[in-house]
């Protein structure tokens, strides 16, 4: 197959967009440009699911209150920002608690079953942090919404984890955690089997720490879960072959700054030590490149040498004492910018061979909150 | 009146990622350690960075000390699980390994709060003991640490006997009193840390007794201009008068390339200082007013290691009065 050249070809020939990276780096804004543009430019029906958008932004895309069901974002909210949009967007918030219950509900033999392991108090705090639950039921809503047909292209934002690689593992860890031995032993035939245990050491141990009550908690809780291990497994393992599949596509995004570029580095390496189609890498909040110009620094150093001579020059500017003040901050304010520019370049440049599409998206001066925005970021991605 | 933040014993130091929380535990844990305190600097999470501003070499649970009085330590919820069998429970070595370590990486997977009240248990047992000072806490990111922060609780409801639910309240009397434990959550000017910002005070306040202690706001940019300043900079880029500036400086040019890009550059850094008060307004109307807000600015260095962990420091220092 051959390699996109652009972004545009990228999302052009993909169905699936997975946005990672480090928190912070933008991935929110990033999707949801992409599929904005996407839609705009690329036509179809174009869904952006989103973590944890900006309530701003999920204003604009009308998504507030309307958590895990999809939407479409209104032709008028794009025709407001000047926009004929060829296709459809839609848009998406993943709500981890609500995914959850949905899977249990699908998943479990009977809706008694169901109900049973809904009310368990272990579970309410569980679904909210079990084995990485939120990139687990992030990656099945995906496959969920994909398996519906329903899309052209799908982009998905990430939820912020420490470790970016986190997601790609969770089916492989939720089917681990399923087939595990220890809870089958748990859970083995017999309700009291826990109690029956009691002889062996490790249950005295456990029991001392734990108390019996508590473990007949927990046995209860996976004796209930436990019915739902075929069904879960077979999941999650349709959701890693989806991930795998060459109709999906990652996309790194990241600022140029030390802690996410290393981690924007690794990831890279993960995807490609795992196999998984490493699309593009985005690299977000770039200073203006006037700021690495070589005559600019050389001004804004002569405005800090020769402050009270360069105002003399302009003697009807204003009150000199001023004009000066000015003139050096405005030479030291560019030669501050210089630095962090230098910086980004240098980091710019040991990524250089780490995506065949890297795109770059300037450092807008104030917050990106609407589709007119989006759309300034969409086409500093497309177009560059 | 509430205690001044070095003078607690345990802080423990949130916020969204990506606004520079690990700089901000290094840099407390250090102004801390220069004035004489012993300190642990610890960080939660085993995949951190807290070394790099220490340019230490790797964190382990053992604490190193990175410099002087100050020591720095890796979680590791084993080694606090092998560390609390054999302090707390005197329970034989054989019981501490195979399968009950298999056992409890199970349980803990899927119990709530087994894995968070080791670290929050191994930070409050340090701050109990007194073996240091002050502990400063490179915590869970802020989608994560109320559940550290209720572990105790949470443990305390589900185990109803035995040892372990004894542990419990001891825990919990140290991470409610304000006196001995604070939590600073840092932030950046930037609309989304801001908002978290606001949501995370007001569940810290709902879900928890841990007091807040402080807000770190990271990344200040300078204020460039008064409002006089302003006027002239707006002349100066007039034509004609940048005109003149550009032949002041011997740009030979006239208001070429060179000047016009250093002038963009200041309205940039103007405009993005404005774009950003507006989220400290809002922040600090959502802020308890006792709740004080440490501004660092933002640093215009080359990269980060303990030279810029040295001028958080410096800043945090300057704004806690010191």
């Amino acid at each position: 197959m051959r390699e996109a050249a652009s972004f545009e070809q990228l999302l052009a020939a993909k169905e699936i967009v997975i946005c990672c990276g480090a928190g912070g780096v933008g991935k929110t804004t990033v999707a949801a440009a992409a599929a904005t543009m996407a839609s705009v430019s690329l036509g179809g029906t174009v869904l952006v699911l989103t973590i944890d958008p900006a309530r701003r932004l999920a204003d604009a895309l009308g998504l507030e209150a309307l958590g895990n069901n999809e939407t479409q974002v209104p032709p008028d909210v794009l025709r407001r920002a000047g926009i004929e949009p060829r296709g459809q967007l839609w848009a998406a918030m993943l709500d981890t608690k609500q995914s959850w219950d949905d899977l249990v509900r699908a998943h479990a033999p009977d809706a008694r079953t169901a109900e049973r392991i809904l009310e368990n108090p272990l579970y309410q705090n569980v679904s909210g942090r079990f084995v990485q639950s939120h990139e687990y039921i992030a990656m099945e809503r995906l496959y969920e919404i994909h398996r519906s047909g329903r899309y052209d292209l799908i982009v998905v934002d990430t939820p912020p984890t420490r470790n970016a690689i986190d997601f790609l593992a969770a089916p492989d860890r939720m089917a681990e955690f399923f087939s595990s031995r220890l809870l089958r032993w748990i859970t083995g035939p017999g309700r009291s089997r826990v109690v029956n245990l009691a002889t062996r050491p490790f249950y005295q141990v456990a029991d001392r720490l734990l108390g019996s009550q508590f473990l007949e908690d927990i046995a209860e809780f996976f004796l209930s879960f436990q019915t739902m291990y075929p069904g879960f497994i077979e999941r999650a393992t349709a959701v890693k072959r989806l991930l795998h599949d060459r109709r999906t596509t990652f996309v790194v995004v990241t600022t140029l700054e030390n802690a996410p570029v290393r981690e924007a580095e690794f990831f890279v390496s993960a995807l490609a030590d795992q196999k998984f189609h490493m699309g593009a890498l985005v690299l977000n909040k770039v200073l203006p490149a006037y700021l690495l110009d070589a005559d600019a620094a050389r001004v804004a150093e002569r405005l800090v040498a020769a402050a009270p001579a360069v105002a003399a020059a302009v003697p009807d500017a204003g009150d000199p004492a001023t004009v000066e003040r000015v003139l050096r901050e405005v030479g030291v304010s560019f030669s501050n910018f210089e630095v962090v520019a230098k910086r980004e370049a240098e980091l710019r440049a040991e990524l250089a061979q780490a995506a065949e599409v890297i795109v770059s998206v300037p450092s807008f001066e104030t917050d990106i909150f609407d589709v007119g925005g989006l759309l300034r970021i969409g086409r500093a991605v497309w177009g560059s | 009146m509430s205690v001044a933040l070095l003078d607690r014993r345990l802080l423990l130091v949130t916020g969204k990622g990506g606004t520079g929380k690990t700089s901000v535990t290094a840099a407390l844990a250090l102004l801390a350690a220069q004035r004489g305190t012993r300190v642990l600097a610890c960080e939660v999470d085993a995949k951190g960075n807290l070394s790099d501003f220490y340019e230490s070499p790797r964190l382990s649970f053992r604490p190193r000390e990175v410099q002087p009085g100050l020591f720095a330590m890796s979680m590791s919820t084993e080694e606090a699980l092998q560390e609390y069998l054999r302090l707390q429970l005197h329970l034989p070595a054989i019981a501490r390994i195979g399968p009950l370590a298999r056992a409890f990486d199970f349980v803990a997977t899927a119990a709530p709060g087994v894995r968070e009240i080791l670290t929050v248990g191994k930070l409050a047992y340090e701050a109990r003991e007194r073996n240091y000072g002050l502990v400063v806490a490179d915590a869970s990111a802020s989608g994560h640490v109320i559940g550290q922060l209720v572990a105790p609780k949470a443990i305390d409801e589900l185990v109803r006997v035995g040892p372990i639910h004894d542990q419990t309240g001891w825990m919990l009397d140290v991470l409610g009193d304000p006196a001995i434990t604070g939590l600073v959550i840092v932030t950046t000017p930037e609309e989304m840390p801001v908002n978290e910002t606001i949501e995370l005070i007001g569940r810290v306040r709902a879900e928890t007794d841990v007091e807040l202690a402080a807000i770190v706001v990271n990344r200040v940019l300078p204020e460039l201009f008064s409002h006089a300043d302003e006027q002239v900079f707006e002349r100066l880029r007039e034509p004609e008068v940048a005109e003149a500036v550009a032949a002041g400086v011997g740009d030979e040019g006239g208001y070429g390339a060179g000047l016009s890009a250093v002038f963009e550059a200041a309205r940039l850094a103007v405009t993005l200082r404005r774009t950003r008060a507006g989220h400290l307004d809002r922040l600090r109307e959502a802020l308890p007013a006792e709740v004080p807000m440490l501004f660092v600015p933002y640093l215009f260095t080359r990269g980060h290691g303990l030279r810029t962990t040295g001028q958080t420091a410096e800043a945090l220092s300057a704004e806690l009065g010191y």
